[in-house]
């Protein structure tokens, strides 16, 4: 952290906020977990396709799949648009597979899995116990019962750990397992949805993930059942060189309801590791999903050396009338980050949502955003965004919104904050926007001015001298966005409260 | 990298229906200029600076045809005593233009600078040009330095008393102008420039403006109502310390206009703003693209865009503010917003902000819309008609865009115009 200590703070940025920036910074998940692993032979081709097929037990089709996937990523070129700047990916000379030995057997239960494995998670504080409560969760205890539980899926490197709370949720009949599983399980949920959402041919990383991926996660809740617990993915990458490919399907059927949360961390290594995932998010009629990511992958030293390179495409699809998905995500670690969540809302009066804190320090170089394409009629969607930039970092905000023709008397607000600290990073906006009817409103807003200023003139009016009323202003604004993180993630989130936007940048 | 081969044959294909003038000593930087299209390629649909507006017409071999609206019209700023140079399909009109004499400011041909010597233009002509291609390719300027073919070389010494006024105008259904003029703004002189008229058939027109330390350009432009015909546009200017550039356009129909303004901030406390106000109607593309650098301290530029569309029309805005590294007290304001009076026409922005200092204060906003329904019913509970209250509403979004205009005769002009396209086409 030596790039933030001697950076000269400017006047009325208030220290909590370059505290909590420099706690953040501090990587914490930086160790590494001596396990005996087995590879894939290094480097991407049909041969390695078929064999991470083969591990999984796939059938055929999945095969194919896969393998129409790779001859496709062979001809496409690898996306140079975002604002950043990293060394060529040599694709051959990473591990496409890796799994810890114990795993070659697929334990039964979670009482088989290799005490090792169990004791990172543990050191990650993810209890893959079926405990009640999860440790440490402050104010966990006031909570309803049912919110109290979360079901983890963790995902070591290219396979999956184990599943928790897999007998409970069965109850409920929400299916919570990994893809490979799935797939073998429920080909024909995984054979109607997987792709649809982003196609195979979507973009070169979504791409090379579809013909590569490992695992991940599968979510399916039938209609009108409100899952009865948080479900959660860990992703933990541990073997060195060696790109992460996860894939996760998430199906809420009519009517229902889900929320889920992600979180990322990886060892402390001079080499940059590969992490390109695919989230895919079926939304049908009435049914609602919550989407939250503590993304903490390890962001390189202080002098950029190592750190994950993020490559993820995110997507959820608003199927049916009345359908909701809120993305939130708490951008904190990775070297490089590419990572747009987005909302295609096709269904009458659906609702988009994205919330993000980015931040980027040393080194660190984020490019994140969302999209809104609004299809339908009378669709809402909100974007806010609020990236922070320190030592030699660079944060944009990318972000689409378009309104198409049909969909009339659609709404959109969009904000984006900046807080720039120490005069060698840079933040940047870059929203297009696209609005094909006249009935439709959309808002895009990115200031400099501490907080709004006809805000601060009703606090002010109402007899609040200035420091109180932008105390208050910026204060409920950025709870805003915390709050929209679920409980389980208060610990990791906390950290950030203190962030003020004092100074910020457009 | 290797232009693809769509590209390149395109290009190709272009240049070769164009000659290069015999100009002497601009000869060197038109020839680099035609090196630098070739390099860049002109512009194709899948390029990213031309992601919302099709260059195909403006890049292709032959002008496409367009009728002359009214070519005796006389020209927007008629009213005004002003210095007149006129152009006709891009040729200069020596029995149209007044003498070229005016105190405070010394005006030449383009052709004529190479036998009388100009320094300075010698030394101007393609440079901001070539500066402006990084770190976003603007072929089209480039194509436009190598090829112009008229043009004049403005020099301002002092603080003339009239405005100077570029009238272009349309006379044969076929022209393909481009033309290139270069303005040498020196230490505390002052003037104004005024541009009118649709030009050609299809126009290109680069502008250089170099505004020496504590020098004042003030640019009011308005570009000709011929329904069918095209324009790509760019200027570039380049600014001193306490220098001030405002410059303000006025679209009201052309099937496709293209507007780059390129401005760098290169000394302490300079000005700049930039405007622009667009009506379109049925078959109209305007495209506002605009990048403003920041490379000097304390230094405050502003964008407004406001833009009005109906029965098909599409409005485009590109505007980036860039504060490069040590450019600390900037001041950078955006806003870019249309009107769309129905649900066939379409806004399109890109506003984009890159900063690398932490001491600035930038902002940009982009709204689109409909018609307040609310200010609508206020006006028509107080006995306005519908449609009166609309144009009322109407002018009244354009206004803040017009009120950039420094001087309120010339904004009067203007407001008159918005005024004629709404009663017209009502």
């Amino acid at each position: 952290m030596a790039a933030l200590d001697q950076t000269q703070v400017k006047e009325g940025v208030d220290q909590e906020t370059v505290d909590a920036v420099r706690e953040v910074s501090t990587y914490k998940y930086g160790w590494e977990t001596d396990i005996e692993m087995e590879y894939a032979p290094k480097g991407v081709n049909p041969d390695i396709v078929r064999l991470i097929s083969e591990k999984n037990e796939e059938p055929e089709w999945m095969t194919e799949w896969r393998l129409a996937a790779f001859e496709r990523w062979t001809q496409m070129e690898e996306p140079q648009w975002a604002m950043v700047s990293y060394p060529k990916i040599d694709f051959q000379d990473q591990y496409y597979y890796a799994r810890p030995k114990s795993m070659e057997e697929k334990p039964k239960s979670l009482d088989e899995v290799d005490p090792k494995l169990l004791a990172t998670y543990e050191k990650l504080g993810i209890p893959l116990k079926e405990q009640m409560i999860l440790a440490g969760v402050e104010g966990a205890e006031d909570a309803p019962a049912e919110g109290r539980k979360v079901a983890v899926d963790a995902v070591f490197d290219s396979v999956s750990v184990g599943t928790t709370f897999q007998e409970e949720l069965k109850k409920a009949g929400v299916i919570f397992c990994s893809i490979s599983e799935a797939i073998k399980e429920h080909p024909e949920l995984v054979k109607k949805y997987l792709g649809t959402v982003v196609p195979v041919s979507d973009n070169f990383y979504a791409t090379l993930n579809s013909a590569v991926f490992s695992d991940g996660s599968f979510v399916y809740v039938p209609p009108g059942v409100r899952c009865p617990m948080e479900l959660s993915t860990y992703f933990r990458i541990n073997a060195e060189n060696t790109g992460q490919f996860e894939r996760t399907l998430i199906i809420a059927d009519k009517g229902s309801y889900v929320s889920y949360l992600e979180g990322c961390t990886a060892p402390q290594r001079d080499t940059a590791q590969l992490h390109a995932a695919v989230v895919e998010i079926i939304i049908e009629e009435d049914a609602e999903v919550k989407y939250s990511t503590v993304q903490n992958w390890f962001p390189g030293d202080e002098n950029g050396k190592g750190g994950i390179y993020n490559f993820v495409t995110k997507r959820a699809d608003c199927r049916g009338d009345r359908s909701k998905v809120m993305w939130t995500q708490v951008e904190t670690g990775s070297a490089v980050t590419w990572k747009y969540p987005s909302c295609i809302l096709r269904g009458d009066d659906s609702q988009g949502e994205f919330y993000s804190i980015a931040i980027a320090n040393n080194y660190q170089q984020a490019d994140t955003g969302t999209k809104m394409v609004h299809l339908g009629k009378n669709t809402k969607s909100r974007i806010v965004s609020k990236g922070i930039s320190a030592g030699k970092a660079q944060n944009t905000y990318r972000g689409l919104v378009s309104m198409h023709p049909k969909a009339k008397d659609s709404r959109n607000y969009t904000q984006c904050d900046s807080l720039l600290i120490g005069d060698k990073c840079g933040a940047h906006t870059v929203p297009y926007i696209e609005v094909r009817n006249n009935s439709s409103r959309v808002e895009h807003e990115a200031t400099t001015s501490k907080v709004d200023d006809d805000q601060l003139f009703y606090c002010r009016q109402r007899g609040m001298d200035e420091e109180e009323a932008v105390a208050l202003v910026v204060n409920g604004f950025c709870k805003d966005v915390l709050q929209a993180l679920p409980m389980e993630f208060a610990m990791e989130a906390q950290q950030l409260v203190a962030i003020s936007l004092e100074g910020s940048v457009g | 990298m290797a232009l693809p081969q769509a590209k390149q044959t395109a290009t190709e294909e272009r240049l070769a229906a164009l000659t290069m003038p015999d100009a002497g000593c601009t000869r060197k930087a038109r020839e680099a200029a035609l090196a630098r299209v070739r390099e860049m390629g002109l512009p194709g649909r899948r390029d990213e600076y031309w992601k919302y507006t099709r260059p195909d017409t403006l890049v292709s071999t032959a002008a496409p045809e367009a009728a002359v609206f009214n070519a005796d019209e006389p020209s927007m700023f008629h009213e005004f005593d002003r210095l007149k140079i006129v152009f006709i399909d891009g040729v200069f009109s020596p029995e149209e233009s007044d003498d070229l004499e005016l105190e405070g400011v010394t005006i030449d041909r383009l052709e004529d600078i190479c036998c009388k010597d100009i320094h300075w233009a010698k030394e101007l002509y393609g440079v901001l040009e070539a500066n402006g291609q990084d770190p976003v390719q603007r072929p089209l300027a480039a194509l436009n330095t190598a090829f112009a073919s008229d043009g004049v070389a403005i020099h301002v010494t002092g603080k003339p008393t009239k405005p100077i006024s570029l009238n272009y105008r349309h006379a044969s259904e076929t022209s393909d102008a481009i033309l290139h003029h270069i303005v040498r703004v020196e230490t505390d002189a002052e003037v104004t420039i005024l541009e009118s008229g649709p030009a050609a058939s299809r126009f290109n027109k680069c502008m250089e403006i170099d505004i020496a330390d504590g020098g004042t350009l003030h640019h009011v432009r308005a570009q000709g109502r011929d329904h069918q015909r095209r324009a790509a546009t760019h200027m570039f200017t380049r600014m001193g310390q306490e220098s001030v550039y405002k410059s303000f356009t006025l679209t009201v129909n052309g099937v496709l206009t293209r507007n780059e303004q390129v401005v760098e901030l290169t000394g302490d406390d300079a000005v700049a703003h930039v405007a622009g106000a667009c009506v379109g109607d049925g078959d109209f593309h305007h495209d506002d693209t605009v990048f403003i650098t920041h490379d000097a301290v304390n230094c405050e530029s502003r964008q407004v865009f406001k833009k009005v569309l109906r029965n098909g029309a599409t409005g485009v805005f590109q505007g980036k503010i860039l504060v490069k590294e040590g450019a600390q007290k900037t001041d950078g304001y955006q806003i870019s917003q249309s009107l769309l009076l129905d649900d066939d026409s379409q806004f399109l922005a890109k506003p984009e902000l890159e900063i690398y200092a932490d001491d600035v204060a930038c902002s940009h906003g982009s709204t689109s819309g409909a018609i307040d329904e609310t200010a609508l019913f206020y006006l028509r509970s107080r006995g306005v008609p519908t449609d009166d209250a609309t144009d009322m509403l109407t002018l009244a979004f354009l206004a803040e865009a017009v009120e950039e205009i420094e001087d309120d005769g010339l904004a009067d002009v203007i407001v008159s115009r918005l005024q004629d396209w709404l009663a017209r086409r009502r």
